[in-house]
């Protein structure tokens, strides 16, 4: 994930200061790591040396004077180029579950039980995200970001129940190796 | 440990089921509790009887062998009759495909359980027109079954489900013919309806999405029930090597 793209995003609609971007960032991307404000000011200070945003005066608002931000035209360039940059498909994904199957394998592991064990933490994650999505007053951002969650959850269950079904053929291949 | 529920006593209990269909064997000792109030998922891959499991348990279908218990009543020692009452009272069916009766209008088919029960047919109409209304339905109320999407048809039947305040809903595979929004929205509105009445929900499923509305699952293979979820102890306890320590 590129934080300073997605900081660029937010600047989008008019100069911030440092602190609003993280709330912004945090209420937008509610499932995602909130941001420290640490990485904001890094990463703020990154795009203003790669001219991508530049300083807009301060902003005392009756508290402690704040720095504002705003995005340059560059920055405005780079951001429409990574917005519709197309993300890898990815299709050789780490996979520390397999890596866990081969292992308990190797090591004379029982791996179908693992896989079973590893399936009903899977489910009890797919049951809060759930309750998060069905909570009511669930925003649509909130809603979103747990069905993109509920969804890859659901192709390692199934990636998991096809594997147990193989694991006879997969036993006899690594052991044979 | 829930010892809340080790010690509550089960709403409905399945103990040690058989039952064939011919030669095919189908369930092959299973057994089940269903707790009064619990949204209970039965997942397995297709050919796991799950189905056959519901039928049992809702006294659609008598087993071999092994014993249905509802409240203090044996389901299988039950006369027609009594079985029939408590399908209509008790228990709520929603199935795959609606399976609403084509030529009745929406709300004739949420008002038939009612009717059958003895109510008047304007009460009955108007309770139908609550249930329809909940489920966003009640703008279809003069349309027939075949004139609705699936989406539609599927709140329809749930509303034919919940419309006698049953205290067991059984769900089989309710979202397995519709899209996944449409899914969403027929899992959402069985669900908060359930908790808002009180109903238990036994929800027989093969999508995990789907089981994950539940409050707990429990899976089926070959025509038995496996053991509740395995624990953390359970999983080391199997790990062979760990006895070389």
């Amino acid at each position: 994930m590129s934080t300073r793209h997605i900081l660029l995003g937010l600047l989008a609609s008019g100069p911030s200061h440092g602190y609003d971007l993280k709330r912004r960032h945090d209420e937008r991307f509610p499932q995602a790591r909130p941001l420290a404000y640490g990485q904001v000011y890094t990463t703020l200070q990154r795009l203003v040396r790669d001219r991508l945003a530049e300083v807009d005066g301060t902003d005392a608002d009756g508290g402690p004077e704040r720095t504002l931000y705003r995005v340059t035209p560059e920055g405005e360039a780079e951001m429409t180029r990574w917005a519709a940059e197309i993300a890898p498909p990815a299709p050789f994904v780490t996979n520390e579950i397999f890596a866990k199957v081969v292992v308990a394998i190797l090591t004379g592991g029982d791996p179908a039980a693992y896989l079973l064990a590893q399936r009903a933490a899977h489910m009890a994650r797919m049951r809060e995200l759930t309750a998060v999505k069905t909570a009511p007053g669930a925003d649509l951002a909130t809603v979103l970001s747990a069905d993109y969650a509920l969804t890859h959850l659901d192709a390692d269950l199934r990636w998991m129940t096809t594997t147990a079904d193989r694991l006879n053929q997969l036993t006899a291949e690594v052991d044979a190796s | 440990m829930n010892t809340y529920r080790d010690e509550a006593v089960p709403l409905l209990s399945a103990r040690g089921l058989v039952k064939a269909y011919g030669r095919t064997p189908a369930l092959r000792g299973a057994s089940l509790d269903l707790h009064a109030g619990e949204i209970l998922a039965v997942t397995g891959p297709s050919g796991s009887s799950k189905s056959t499991l519901l039928h049992c348990l809702a006294g659609i279908v008598r087993p071999d062998e092994g014993t249905v218990s509802y409240g203090d009543e044996t389901l299988s020692g039950l006369p027609e009759a009594r079985l029939g009452e408590l399908r209509r009272t008790d228990f709520g069916v929603v199935f795959q495909f609606g399976q609403l009766i084509p030529e009745l209008t929406v709300r004739d088919n949420v008002a038939l359980p009612l009717l059958l029960g003895g109510l008047g047919r304007a009460q009955a109409g108007a309770r139908a027109d609550e249930w329809l209304e909940r489920f966003g339905v009640r703008g279809q109320r003069e349309l027939r079954p075949g004139e609705l999407s699936g989406g539609q048809a599927q709140r329809v039947a749930l509303a034919r489900a919940l419309v006698t305040g049953p205290r067991v809903v059984f769900a089989d595979e309710p979202t397995g013919a519709l899209d996944s929004l449409s899914g969403e929205q027929v899992m959402t509105a069985l669900v908060g309806a359930a908790r808002e009445t009180g109903a238990a929900v036994l929800l027989v499923t093969h999508d995990a999405q789907t089981a994950a509305y539940a409050g707990r699952e429990v899976r089926m293979a070959d025509g038995t029930v496996e053991p509740a979820e395995v624990t953390a102890w359970g999983l080391l306890r199997s790990w062979r090597w760990l006895g070389r320590w």
